[in-house]
């Protein structure tokens, strides 16, 4: 049973949950047969606690917005095109990214599973995993929106993207109108995580104090 | 398999809850799973669709009823066991108890971990030329596989346009049951919303997959 030693003295409670108890058995068994490292498992919690977010793709989308060559690449490549940005973590061989535009808004799920692109945009968030999100995204994507408080035009076209397979695709927004002139670190502030799911969309100037 | 995985298009689900300001890991524990599940794929111990078949054939009432990283680790029980690394015994006595089996791979250790978390390339060395180009029109196959599959059965039979070629894959259907990579092209296919969800579905939607060739037809 439990190993109370290894109890954290901050966890509140006395019990380990019984899903505590069954990682803790497996990570023993694990680290004893030789397959895994502690140390390497620290490393890999820790790069998706602090470095690896939805602020990495919204690097890409305030680039996008300000280099029009550098868009024209990110949509024709988007791979090759993050991976000439050097604060961005390598992103495997199949990023795609699409353009938001007047007359079409993309919208990402993964109704198999939970495919997301994690290294522009970090782990996902516990409601693009859930069963509202992939069973509705498909179908009525308008009611969808509704849930995150954005409303579309009736006649804007909503492109849903599937990621049934190892294609990982990121949404490039429409910049904010009244951004004129402002740097690539300020227009990135802009760009919230759901604005590249397609469940949202930038921030406007005046909701970002600066 | 037609699971409850494959939930495109079904009803009754609800509203979707959104966390505001939500951490990478709400438990602890849910980070050791995750760290877990990649470092034994990266050792070589299982295939990323091998992860998603093992969840996929949870019972459906538990596929339902835990949370995301619970499958996780649910899945790398059933996987471990099912390919030797751990038995069950070891699994209710908490530790090891016999000898280990070589992994196809080195483990991964902390000086490499930022290789290890680099994404695997699924390209694969193409077996013929591609049979669909962008623009032609296609229908997808009515197939209901008891193995696993990444077509979703909303999108069989259905007629589409190919939209975008993504190049030569591991093809998840053989990958998943053992078979190898045995290498496919795969399309972004784009269907009408209309042609998937009937006369009353939003006419400004239009819904894709990413198809591997054997899902396609022409049409």
């Amino acid at each position: 049973m439990a190993d109370r030693d290894h109890d954290h003295p901050h966890e509140h409670g006395s019990e380990l949950s019984e899903t505590q108890l069954r990682v803790r058995a497996l990570e023993t068994i694990l680290t004893e047969k030789g397959y895994i490292d502690p140390a390497a498992l620290d490393a890999i919690v820790e790069t998706y606690e602090t470095k690896v977010g939805p602020h990495n793709g919204a690097r890409v989308v305030a680039k996008a917005w300000t280099d029009p060559a550098f868009k024209q690449a990110l949509l024709k490549d988007a791979t090759a095109a993050v991976g000439t940005l050097g604060h961005v973590s390598p992103v495997g061989d199949h990023l795609v990214a699409v353009e938001n535009t007047p007359q079409r808004h993309n919208m990402i799920v993964c109704t198999l599973c939970s495919c997301y692109p994690w290294e522009v945009l970090g782990l996902p968030p516990v409601w693009y995993k859930s069963a509202p999100y992939r069973s509705r995204a498909v179908k009525d994507p308008r009611g969808v929106l509704g849930d995150f408080g954005v409303k579309l035009a009736r006649e804007t076209e909503i492109r849903v993207w599937d990621s049934t397979a190892e294609t990982r695709f990121m949404v490039v927004p429409m910049r904010p109108a009244g951004t004129d002139g402002w740097s690539e670190e300020q227009l990135a502030d802009l760009v919230t995580r759901d604005s590249m799911i397609g469940t949202g969309l930038p921030l406007s100037p005046s909701q970002v104090a600066r | 398999m037609n699971g409850v995985h494959d939930m495109g298009g079904m009803d009754g689900f609800g509203k979707v809850e959104v966390e505001q300001t939500e951490p990478p890991f709400h438990e602890e524990w849910e980070g050791r799973v995750l760290a877990m599940v990649r470092a034994m794929g990266y050792a070589g111990a299982w295939h990323i669709d091998d992860s998603r078949y093992a969840q996929e054939t949870l019972p459906p009432q538990t596929y339902l009823a835990v949370s995301y990283y619970q499958r996780w680790e649910l899945a790398a029980e059933k996987n471990l066991v099912a390919r030797g690394y751990v038995t069950e015994e070891e699994l209710k006595a908490g530790h090891a108890i016999g000898p280990a089996k070589p992994l196809p791979r080195a483990r991964l250790t902390r000086d490499v971990v930022d290789a290890g978390m680099t994404r695997n390339s699924f390209f694969r060395q193409q077996q013929g030329p591609a049979r669909f180009k962008p623009g032609d029109r296609v229908r997808t196959v009515n197939i209901n596989p008891l193995g696993h599959t990444r077509l979703p059965r909303y999108a069989r039979d259905k007629v589409g346009r190919v939209e975008l070629i993504h190049g030569c894959h591991a093809y998840p259907d053989s990958v998943a049951s053992g078979r190898g990579d045995d290498p496919q092209w795969l399309y972004t296919v784009v269907f009408d919303g209309r042609e998937i969800w009937g006369a009353d579905a939003d006419p400004t939607l239009t819904v894709s997959i990413d198809a591997f060739e054997p899902y396609l037809q022409p049409a």
